[in-house]
């Protein structure tokens, strides 16, 4: 139980996706202009890590370890997220037509969120049990769903500030995620791993 | 190799038929006519209908029964693709262009104060109302250029605004920026435009700007219909816009201009037909070299 806890923090605070790991920077910087947007993508990202976090544990020790096929790893991961992505899409453009045109483009791309494959490389790296690979997916989507939201908070902010011309855009938003990142920086040595 | 095949084939498989079977699920119904109209919309999303981008528009028009006619960068053909699309009678669009309604520059009007601001209208105006003495006058900072997206815009070297009559769509962006209201939509095929935009009266208007209207009724005495004086300014009414012709000689200012003759001086612009080498501003001050 404390070793889940562990894990749990860890994903979130001190190895945190986008900012410690820098993986899945493409909508951390896309989506993140509003903070609701931010939110609802947070929100498609969760499921979908956390899905693809169990698809991908089955697949990796119920079918590539048996047929001694783990160099099909790379590729049959990325077939189960695409999917999964496709699947997403379909929710919210039913559920919520107004996230939808909200995230836009960035939705397909969570596609190739390298977040996403990354939690599902990872899991299988640090030989994680299933229910470790789950709690680590939540901790991961949390982690990135966070960094989001606080960046969102703050761009929505720096939109309302005398920016130099030079800086405008995506040049301060870049600024301030380095910025972001280095608060993070205090979590570390919070937990190992 | 045949356990590889078959298992990745297997998982494409299983995909495949969840996602078909989620497509069924979650399938949006979306009306036909709505798809077909976003597909005759030029797809500019500008905003010139006031709805955000070109799908909402097609929403509006399937779902609310708004009028087919408010695409402007698409033109009569679009509208009647639309009309069409719906099944009702396509309502003649009268395509407009703006016109910034100002021949005010540095060297024809005078000014309050020297700015040293920010390089924007909206900033300039905040500081008590523009540095421009009149005004109406274009304040020369180019937010409007900033805002077209159809480059359709420049800024003449003395800070004038010019909007070429070529490129302009008739999207507003323009107008919806400019803090002082200068830049108005008139119907493309009218071409002489009162340009002033100033409410104050004659004697006022002569102290601070050489191309400013003065009230004077003159152009209304040339040409009864086609112009009227409101509130110390003279304006074009554009029902009768072939009839403006000759009031462009005869106004004393020369502030009534018909665009088929050229643009304003130091705008790059040029009207189909003009010569280059011509200069067809009587009016115009000698260049200073230099």
């Amino acid at each position: 139980m404390v070793e889940l806890v562990l894990i749990l923090i860890s994903a979130i605070f001190v190895n945190n996706f986008v900012l410690a790991r820098f993986l899945g920077i493409c909508p951390f910087l896309g989506v993140s202009k509003k903070v609701d947007t931010a939110l609802g993508m947070g929100m498609a990202v969760t499921f979908v890590m956390t899905v693809a976090a169990v698809v991908t544990w089955l697949i990796q020790y119920f079918i590539l370890v048996p047929f001694n096929i783990e160099y099909l790893q790379t590729i049959a991961f990325i077939l189960v997220i695409a999917s999964l992505v496709q699947l997403v899409e379909m929710a919210v453009q039913k559920l919520s037509p107004v996230l939808y045109q909200a995230l836009g483009i960035f939705l397909p791309l969570i596609t190739t969120n390298c977040a996403v494959l990354g939690l599902a490389v990872l899991n299988i790296q640090k030989s994680y049990s299933f229910l470790e690979s789950v709690v680590f997916a939540i901790g991961a989507a949390l982690g990135f769903t966070l960094a989001m939201v606080l960046f969102a908070g703050l761009r929505e902010r720096i939109d309302l500030c005398p920016v130099p011309r030079s800086f405008r855009g995506t040049a301060i938003a870049l600024v301030t995620a380095g910025l972001l990142s280095l608060a993070f920086m205090g979590f570390a040595g919070l937990v190992k791993g | 190799m045949i356990a590889a095949v078959t298992s990745l084939g297997g998982i494409g498989l299983l995909a495949a038929l969840a996602l078909g079977a989620a497509a069924r699920k979650f399938a949006v119904e979306v009306d036909q006519r709505e798809s077909a109209i976003i597909d005759v919309l030029s797809g500019a999303n500008c905003g010139a209908c006031g709805y955000p981008g070109c799908g909402a528009y097609a929403k509006a028009v399937v779902e609310d029964g708004v009028s087919p006619s408010l695409c402007t960068p698409g033109g009569q053909g679009t509208v009647e693709a639309i009309a069409r699309i719906m099944g009702v009678e396509a309502e003649a669009a009268v395509p407009q262009v703006a016109v910034v309604r100002c021949q005010g520059d540095n060297r024809k009007a005078k000014e309050k104060y020297r700015y040293l601001g920010l390089a924007d209208c909206n900033a300039a105006q905040k500081l008590a109302d523009g540095p421009k003495a009149c005004p109406g006058g274009c304040l020369g900072l180019g937010s409007c250029e900033r805002a077209c997206p159809f480059g359709a815009i420049e800024m003449t070297a003395d800070g004038l605004a010019v909007i070429s009559r070529e490129k302009c769509t008739g999207c507003r962006k323009c107008v919806a920026v400019c803090p002082r209201q200068v830049i108005a939509m008139a119907p493309r095929e009218a071409t002489v435009h009162v340009l002033c935009n100033s409410h104050d009266k004659g004697a006022a208007v002569r102290k601070y700007c050489e191309v400013g209207c003065i009230a004077c009724q003159i152009c209304r005495k040339t040409a009864p219909e086609a112009y009227v004086i409101e509130d110390f300014l003279a304006r074009v009414v554009y029902e009768h816009h072939e009839q403006a012709g000759p009031g462009v000689e005869k106004c004393p200012t020369r502030c009534i201009r018909d665009f088929r003759q050229g643009y304003p001086e130091g705008s790059s612009f040029r009207a189909p037909g003009t010569d280059v080498s011509s200069d067809v501003d009587a009016g115009a001050n000698e260049k200073v070299a230099g």
